[in-house]
């Protein structure tokens, strides 16, 4: 763990390995970009008039703009959400194994996502498609089911139960949905394996307005976390009302959770991992994990996309195979680091 | 204004889904006294201190706190009137001992505030009167239970409260550890005036450290008042079971009880 005064550093530190990796992968794929043309053609609209940018080709600048920028943006934000609403997650439920999809988020979008592709949904909301559409509605609206059957999140307990219940049987609707509707099963079950090859700028835009407004909330609201992984009594005595800021937490999780699978299908470990390393690095106050779980996220989800989409190009695989390959030997290290302390 | 009763609950009644748990309560505690709360198992005495902490919906005007309803207080105001030692303590998270401690003082912190100098000194007076300072940076998790329980003291006592509520803080501790503890908050009680409400398993840790003492029966007040007072054989008998005889102890001069085993 680092002391307070480096906190500030390693933060730093993160802001500038996001940013490298932001050029990086502008700069890979089919046609190779230069770094220095990446940087160039990002900041070109701030760049003053006077500047010659001429050298640079203006296919690299349409690849930048329509194309690479637009997945990374949208990876960004959503790497960003996952690792936040994980860190989040953990701390309401007062285990580090908890993860985003703790109250059945990921099957009631995937049931959503199937359910409309099954019935061939045909809406657009603000230029967002009906899968993105379906899974966001399917996703929030589990979740509420689960809370509310669960007695209003009176405790935690009934909580996680009602949430794996739920998503059992979700998973088990969609299942029958698929096997009655096998022309689909390929679109499925490639949705659900997590992708961001169907980015554009208007998702970036309708997601970041819900992810970035609720991560500054959550860091605001960080300290009554840390209340909260003392108990409910002792949260409460030390004046906080445990129930309302529970019920805040989780809506605010779970609508950043809901729009980043949304986007791009369910994405495994990125929620799980990056809140157990960065507490490894900062400790676990939430003022400080959760802030630095963005920057984590949005990296380890921008290096899997990035590999996910040029290891084997021109062909891609799901992003959502990239982070459980990468994320599961990771997290068995971690486990192993705590049951065998140094 | 200094009120004259600190605690106070009047004809407290409360039903754990439909089973009366506690059953006219009426008690009065006087600030800067070290209350016992003495009965049997499932007698009602954690539910009652939960409910003189606001941590159970109890009913308007049952539970006063320095003679104003509990339920006119905000949860922020009344953390820094009272602060509550629960019976078990357990995190999973690896957060140091100062950083527990340091919670303590959330109550006076704004939304946007950070601890300031004047909060780390009072966590370090806490932590100093506990004996916890020397190992302030250790991990919460990897502590014993002596030095988690005396960790969770040293936070309630960061909340600089008026009133301190532990539900049986000895249950986990060895016997040298127990009277630490015991001896720990006497103190404050008498140098602070600070006033102590705990919910207590021994008997003789009752008799040594009280001021007075409230014994719960199923849900009732069956005796209470001074030690000597609460603790006789006939109430021993009636509440317990237990066949006693009450002795003076020779090392303090304070009463202690002795029972048979049959």
């Amino acid at each position: 763990m680092i002391s307070g005064k480096y906190k500030k550093t390693v933060f730093l530190l993160l802001l500038l390995i996001l940013l490298g990796t932001i050029v990086i992968a502008g700069s890979l794929g089919s046609a190779r970009i230069s770094f220095s043309d990446v940087i160039k053609i990002i900041i070109s609209p701030i760049t003053p008039a006077g500047i010659e940018n001429n050298v640079i080709k203006e296919t690299s600048r349409i690849i930048i703009w329509k194309i690479r920028l637009p997945r990374i943006v949208l990876t960004v934000i959503a790497g960003m959400g996952l690792g936040v609403s994980g860190a989040v997650f953990q701390g309401i439920f007062r285990n580090p194994m908890a993860n985003p999809y703790i109250l059945g988020i990921s099957s009631g979008a995937a049931f959503g996502v199937t359910l409309g592709m099954t019935m061939g949904l045909q809406v657009t909301f603000l230029g967002i498609g009906a899968i993105p559409i379906s899974a966001f509605i399917g996703a929030v609206g589990t979740s509420v089911i689960v809370y509310l059957i669960s007695g209003g999140g009176r405790d935690i307990l009934p909580l996680l139960l009602s949430g794996i219940a739920i998503g059992f049987f979700l998973s088990a609707m969609m299942s029958l949905l698929m096997y009655f509707n096998r022309s689909q099963l390929e679109n499925i079950v490639y949705w659900t394996m997590g992708s961001f090859n169907a980015s554009n700028w208007q998702k970036a835009a309708i997601t970041a307005p819900v992810i970035l407004p609720g991560i500054f909330f959550l860091i605001i609201f960080a300290r009554d976390l840390n209340l909260m992984v003392l108990g409910e009594d002792s949260a409460n005595s030390l004046g906080i009302s445990v129930r309302k800021s529970r019920l805040v937490f989780l809506l605010i999780s779970t609508l950043i959770t809901a729009s980043a699978v949304a986007v791009s299908g369910v994405i495994g470990f990125v929620g799980l991992i990056v809140p157990h390393a960065i507490r490894i690095i900062t400790g676990p106050d939430h003022r400080t994990l959760i802030p630095y779980s963005m920057l984590g996220g949005a990296i380890l989800l921008l290096v899997s996309d990035t590999i996910a989409r040029t290891i084997i190009a021109p062909t891609e695989i799901p992003v959502g195979i990239v982070t459980s390959l990468l994320g599961a030997p990771f997290f068995l290290f971690l486990l192993n680091r705590m049951r065998h302390p140094k | 204004m200094r009120e004259n009763n600190v605690v106070q609950t009047k004809n407290l009644d409360w039903a754990y889904n439909g089973t009366k748990v506690l059953d006219d309560v009426s008690i009065t505690i006087k600030p800067g006294t070290f209350t016992g709360i003495l009965g049997p198992n499932g007698a009602g005495k954690t539910t009652l201190l939960k409910l003189v902490l606001n941590l159970l919906d109890n009913e308007k005007d049952s539970v006063l706190i320095t003679g104003k309803d509990i339920k006119t207080y905000s949860r922020k105001a009344l953390a820094k009137i009272e602060a509550y030692v629960p019976q078990s303590v357990k995190i999973d998270f690896n957060f140091t001992v100062e950083q527990v401690v340091l919670m303590g003082r959330t109550p006076f912190l704004g939304r946007f505030d950070r601890e300031s100098g004047e909060d780390i000194e009072i966590a370090e007076w806490a932590m100093q009167e506990t004996g916890v300072l020397k190992f302030r940076e250790k991990l919460i998790t990897h502590l014993s239970g002596g030095e988690l329980q005396r960790v969770v003291i040293a936070r309630a006592l960061t909340q600089e409260p008026a009133i301190l509520a532990l539900d049986e803080p000895t249950s986990h501790l060895d016997i040298h550890h127990q009277i630490n503890i015991l001896s720990i908050i006497r103190s404050l009680a008498k140098r602070k005036n600070l006033t102590i409400l705990a919910v207590l398993h021994d008997v003789n840790h009752a008799l040594e450290y009280c001021d007075n003492l409230f014994l719960l029966d199923q849900g009732k007040i069956v005796n209470s008042g001074s030690p000597e007072k609460v603790i006789t054989p006939g109430v021993m008998k009636d509440v317990y079971n237990l066949n006693v005889e009450i002795k003076k102890n020779p090392f303090t001069g304070n009463l202690y009880m002795v029972h048979d085993y049959t």
